[in-house]
């Protein structure tokens, strides 16, 4: 079996005695397609902050592909390939979406600190940002600031910011969150529409969306993997069913 | 598509135009329409044509004239950080002094030559501003707040102290420059003065007008707009933070510089906290974050206090207490964001909107 795109071991991170991430294993095999799923509180988003190195862990080891990359700052995992985005929105309200993914791409080729040429001379940079709203069905909004973009359209910008960094592993915090469910239609289409190069981790409460896209299920409760399997395993488990049927226990 | 119920409800008339801009009727693509933006405005040209004005219209004034041009290029500088990049500041002044004593040192000790010594002070100020960079990229809000003030007051006790070198108190005395270019001097009316001030602030404007539609501007935006975001895309914060307070120094060094050798002394004053003060309540009356705030916010400054302390020296900065406070409640992007908002209108857009190229009539 060839070296998973981005793995943990025994990752722990506690607040005092609020134990949020305990002894965390996972794998992610190129091109996977996985879904975290699990009440509110498991520590779902956590993950993905100590993924990403926006939080310390207190112990264990990340691993993207062979390197391990346990302290390296959040910039330096983007650069890595290791990208994710925000359960609420987090943009950049004044900035055009045209402008706001060309920045992404500027960071990510390195010319971001050159001021000597105005933005328009980066040709390419700005075909492949508007190529990326394209894709996510925004470029007839792009010249709007971002604060005007409707919800929905903010939620697609959230993806194509993450697009625009070229990452190996995407880790998506809930890319329908706060949609309504007839509206969500369009971000799942774009969740769907990934390329298959790169490794996907969601978070998703729509379990029709999750059951019908991911290929592998992850379920979290109080901070630890409760169990992981493909969608029959997990919908035919007694403790899921509990979990999102039944009344909640201890972890 | 799923927002369109949502779309066209919360449309605008304003917002349609610009949509239909953007679709492509008179912007084609991205290409053309971040051209556009960088495109110079009509009401630009007037003003850089207005600033000539004083030599006709008002010629006893020319020293107040270039007095309010070095301040306003020290409010461009301050509108880098603050209004570009989000770094509030209280002690601006430190860089502004900091140039203004390297350019008085330099021609005291022997060497008068106007531009090599504008340099001097900007490399100088920019030198100390690259180091206290490694600070201030590192903390924000309140702190960034109190570093700035301290490392502010430090500069001024060390000058006062330092009297032997900077002349304390009484100021820097024997400054003497030579012509400018070997060929004009520094007049008693300001004339040399203000076109040299106006020169260089202009230069300096065009250098911060690119600096802020390039790459680099654009994360700096992205810093000021949201600093958590701009590490989930991977960008170099850090590096920018450093990159534009440094610049922003060396400019604020040149503005000292400028006075210095148009006054021909260096007084402590250029140091004072008042003066970082000043120069932010300025920045915030004209507008931040739109390079012209600044400039707008110098001269009306500068233009109360040379009329209201004619009237009253001792209470002058009662009405400027007035305007600041009605500015900031009323118009909170500052005079020029009210101005914007009132030029959205279509019938000023002609003025506003990008000067397109004319076309030739032939085909």
């Amino acid at each position: 079996m060839s070296t998973p795109a981005l793995s943990t071991h025994g990752l722990s991170k506690s607040f005092g005695s609020l134990v949020v991430a305990s002894d965390i294993a996972l794998q992610l095999p190129r091109g996977a397609r996985h879904a975290l799923i699990g009440p509110n509180g498991a520590g779902k988003t956590t993950l993905i902050n100590l993924m990403t190195g926006m939080l310390r862990p207190d112990a264990g080891r990340i691993l993207l592909g062979d390197d391990e990359i346990t302290t390296l700052g959040p910039e330096a995992r983007v650069r890595r390939g290791l990208v994710r985005t925000f359960q609420i929105n987090t943009l950049f309200p004044s900035l055009t979406a045209l402008e706001a993914v060309a920045l992404a791409v500027c960071e990510r080729r390195g010319v971001a600190r050159t001021w000597l040429k105005p933005i328009s001379a980066y040709r390419d940079a700005i075909d492949e940002a508007h190529d990326v709203l394209v894709s996510l069905m925004l470029a007839r909004h792009c010249y709007r600031p971002t604060r005007e973009l409707a919800y929905g359209q903010q939620r697609l910008l959230e993806i194509a910011l993450a697009l625009a960094t070229r990452p190996k592993v995407l880790l998506l915090d809930e890319p329908a969150a706060g949609v309504p469910r007839d509206e969500s239609a369009e971000l799942f289409a774009a969740v769907t529409n990934l390329s298959q190069d790169i490794t996907v981790l969601f978070i998703e409460h729509d379990m029709d969306f999750v059951f019908r896209f991911a290929s592998r299920i992850i379920v979290m409760v109080g901070g630890r993997v409760l169990v992981e399997g493909n969608p029959d395993e997990i919908a035919a488990d007694p403790r899921v069913r509990e979990i999102y049927l039944g009344r909640r226990r201890h972890g | 598509m799923f927002w369109r119920g949502y779309w066209f409800g919360a449309e605008t008339m304003r917002h349609s135009r610009a949509a239909m801009r953007g679709t492509g009727e008179t912007v084609g693509g991205p290409h053309d329409y971040l051209q556009a933006q960088i495109r110079w405005r009509n009401i630009e040209i007037a003003f850089w044509l207005a600033t000539l004005a004083p030599f006709i219209l008002t010629p006893n004034y020319l020293v107040l004239a270039s007095q309010i041009a070095i301040t306003a290029l020290f409010a461009l500088s301050l509108d880098l950080i603050l209004g570009y990049a989000g770094i509030v500041s209280l002690g601006h002044a430190a860089f502004f002094g900091f140039g203004a004593y390297t350019a008085g040192l330099i021609a005291k000790y022997g060497w008068g030559e106007p531009l090599s010594g504008l340099l001097a002070a900007g490399l100088a100020a920019g030198l100390l501003g690259y180091l206290m960079s490694f600070i201030i990229a590192r903390v924000r809000h309140l702190a960034l707040i109190m570093i700035t003030l301290g490392f502010g007051l430090l500069l001024l006790e060390a000058a006062n102290s330092a009297s032997w070198l900077t002349g304390g108190a009484d100021g820097l005395q024997g400054v003497r420059m030579w012509p400018l270019f070997g060929l004009f001097t520094f007049d008693l009316w300001g004339t040399t003065s203000y076109w040299y001030s106006l020169v260089v602030l202009f230069l300096l404007f065009i250098v911060s007008r690119r600096l802020i539609h390039s790459p680099f501007g654009l994360s700096l935006r992205g810093i000021r707009d949201n600093i958590i975001r701009m590490r989930a895309i991977g960008a170099e914060s850090l590096a920018h933070l450093q990159q534009v307070y440094t610049i922003s120094a060396a400019m604020a060094g040149v503005a000292g510089g400028l006075l210095t050798q148009t006054t021909e002394t260096v007084s402590l004053g250029v140091l004072d906290f008042q003066r970082s003060a000043d120069v932010l309540v300025m920045l915030i009356l004209g507008g931040a974050g739109r390079l012209y705030g600044g400039l707008i916010g110098a001269i009306i400054f500068m233009v109360a206090r040379d009329q209201f302390s004619g009237i009253n020296p001792q209470y002058w900065y009662f009405p400027i207490g007035i305007l600041l406070v009605t500015v900031v409640l009323f118009l909170p992007n500052g005079i020029l964001g009210g101005l914007a908002q009132i030029a959205a209108s279509e019938r000023w857009q002609r003025w506003i909107r990008p000067r397109v190229p004319r076309r030739s009539l032939l085909p």
